[in-house]
Order: structure tokens, then sequence, then C-alpha cells
């Protein structure tokens, strides 16, 4: 029931939030800090997840195979590989080093 | 997302492009981007959503970020409002593009609460890349419908998938919601001030995590944002003399990309 009530609430503010953009009357989101800080939210926020989902076991730090699948996926995106290959380095590091220390 | 540089360029063409060239263009993201919905469905699944949860979040909520920002957190054990509020204020950057938009594709307003789903990263990358109205309310069609049409079939297959295999921790599948992150990031760290706020935001992010509920510690990391800005104004006052340029160079690539399309709509 959680569950649903998270994707209501998603699913809701989601889409006020592209339609607001359409309707309200230019200028009103104009100003240059508002701008700089839109920019800028999208960066703190994936920074925290991505180092979350990458170092968090529960409410404990944990060094393990997501690690090096992460970096791997780090090293992809230096080579400008595709979106879905710097998906699947990710994947595949993980499960290989589970399998070999696992 | 990474699409931007590939079609930076080609407004240059003049106004005269193709319409075929247009859907090409729009298509070739739309079906990239739509096959990450795999990565959605898998990482959802994973997560301990059901089917109906999955597909549900992608036909509703349909911008990946958030989405899969909602399922980790939910997978974290974090409430339903927090996870919520972090899926949100990551979804908060469409307002803007929609601002864009609606100058750029101006709809009739009865046609508006249609398109508003498809305000998303991609759909206005290819529109502001097009050099006439028609052709960008082509490509934001095109991009709109193919990805929408990609990403809800993908996130179903990916989500059965992950429900036939189980154990999506033994194949590593755990690390696509994090490598997903990391992929959406990348292109946003252009200045020394996107990678300080990135670097606060972590600090932040793992250094609350004992100490705070699930999901509460990423809605602080967003404090990184102003508290970057807060900085940067202070050090500018400090010493005018170096850091002004620095900071008014990297400051709002909104601003040039408004420009770049500012001289064509005169054209048309």
């Amino acid at each position: 029931m959680n569950v649903w009530i998270a994707i209501a609430v998603t699913v809701v503010g989601c889409y006020a939030v592209k339609l607001i953009g359409l309707l309200v009357p230019e200028g009103v989101l104009e100003r240059p800090l508002v701008q700089r800080l839109a920019a800028l939210l999208p960066v703190a926020l994936l920074a925290a997840l991505t180092a979350q989902q990458t170092f968090a076991d529960g409410r404990a730090l944990v060094l393990d195979a997501r690690a090096a699948g992460v970096a791997a996926a780090a090293v992809a995106l230096l080579l400008r590989a595709p979106f879905l290959l710097v998906v699947a380095a990710a994947v595949i590091m993980t499960a290989g080093v589970r399998a070999i220390t696992g | 997302m990474a699409e931007q540089t590939a079609f930076a360029g080609t407004h240059d063409t003049g106004g005269a492009k193709p319409d075929r060239a247009v859907v090409r263009d729009a298509l070739a993201v739309g079906v990239a981007v739509g096959l990450s919905g795999f990565a959605f469905g898998v990482t959802s699944a994973g997560s301990g959503l059901s089917l109906p949860q999955t597909c549900a979040l992608s036909l509703l909520v349909f911008t990946g970020a958030s989405q899969f920002a909602l399922v980790g957190a939910l997978a974290a054990g974090g409430n339903p409002f927090t996870a919520a509020a972090g899926a949100f204020f990551l979804g908060v950057r469409n307002a803007f593009y929609g601002l864009r938009l609606s100058q750029l594709l101006a709809l009739p307003r009865a046609v508006r609460p249609f398109a508003a789903q498809w305000v998303i990263d991609e759909t206005t990358v290819v529109a502001l890349a097009q050099p006439t109205r028609r052709a960008a309310r082509i490509g934001f069609t095109v991009t709109g419908l193919s990805l929408y049409l990609l990403w809800n079939l993908t996130t179903l297959l990916g989500a059965l998938g992950a429900e036939a295999i189980g154990d999506t921790e033994a194949w590593g599948l755990d690390a696509a919601g994090p490598a997903v992150f990391l992929a959406l990031l990348a292109p946003m760290l252009k200045t020394t001030r996107e990678r300080a706020v990135a670097g606060v935001a972590v600090l932040l992010g793992l250094g609350l995590l004992p100490v705070l509920p699930a999901g509460v510690p990423v809605l602080v990391a967003a404090a990184a944002a102003p508290l970057v800005l807060w900085a940067e104004g202070r050090r500018k006052t400090g010493d005018r003399e170096t850091g002004d340029r620095a900071v008014s160079d990297s400051h709002d690539s909104h601003d040039s990309q408004r420009d770049q399309y500012g001289p064509r709509e005169e054209d048309r």
C-alpha cells in the first residue's frame, strides 16, 4: 500500500511540474538565480543518489562488488560508450566480482 | 542528455530542414533512450515493486531519473513521502524545459495538458535543436511518441525478465541503478561549479546516511546546490579581481542556449 501511495504522489507531482512549465506566463521562472538553482538541483540529487546506491547497505556504508561495477561504468563513460553499454558494464563487472569472491 | 552535443550543430543547415531528416534525428534519440526502459524494469522489479507498480511508473511518471530515484528510495526502506519528494525534486527541471518549449512550439492551450507528459530531457533537446517551429513540433512529437512507446514496452519486458531470473543481485543488476544515475550525471559536470555541487552532495548523502531516516539524506544533499551558489557569491565579493571571470563564464548555459534559438524565431 505504501508503495502505491509513493507512486501516486510521484505521478501527481511530476505531471504537475511538467504542466506548470507549459502554462505559466513567461518571466516567472526566468530569474537567473531560479534558473541556476534548477540546473544545479539535479546535479546534487544525482550525485547523492549515485554515491548512496553504490555504498549504502541499509543505513551502513559498505564497499562491495557494486563499487567495482560503478567504477566500470565510469570508465565506460570516459570512453564515451552509449548509455546501455555503460549500464551493462556496471552489471557485468558487479556480477563478475560477486562470482569470483562470492 | 548526452545527445545534446550531437544535435547542437544541426540548425546550421538553414531554415529548410526536410521533415524526413527531423523524423530520423528524433527516432534515433527516441529508440536509443527508449531501450533503457529495460534497465528501469529490471531495477524496479529487483527493488521489490510488482509488475503493475513498475508499469504504472513508466506509464504515468515518464521521467527516468525520478522513476529510478523512487524505486531506489523505496528499496532502501524510505517512507513513501520522502521517497516521492526525492523523485519530485528531480522532476522539477522539467518545468524549465516546459517553459522553453511553450515559447518554441506555441501549442494551443487545449493540447498542453496532453503534451505535458512528454516534456522531458530528450524531447527538449531534440525540439531545441530544430531550425523552424514546424521542425521543432515534428521533432517533439516523434521523439515523445517513440520514446513513450518503447520506454513502456521495455519496462514491461525488463520487469518480466527480472521476475523470471529471480535473484537479481547474483546477476549484478543492483548496480544498474547507480550506473544509470552516473550516466545521467556525467554530462552535467561541465564546470567547477557543478563538480563542487556534486562533491558536496556526495559528502552530505553518505555522511548523513547513518544518522537520518532513509530517504532524508538525499533531500538534505540537495542543499549542496544553494550552498555552493552562496559560497561562490561570498568568494565573488571577497576577491572581485580573479573570481569574477570564471564565475560569469561558467554560469547560465540556459541563457546561451536561448540565444541560439532567439534569432531563429525571427526568421519565421
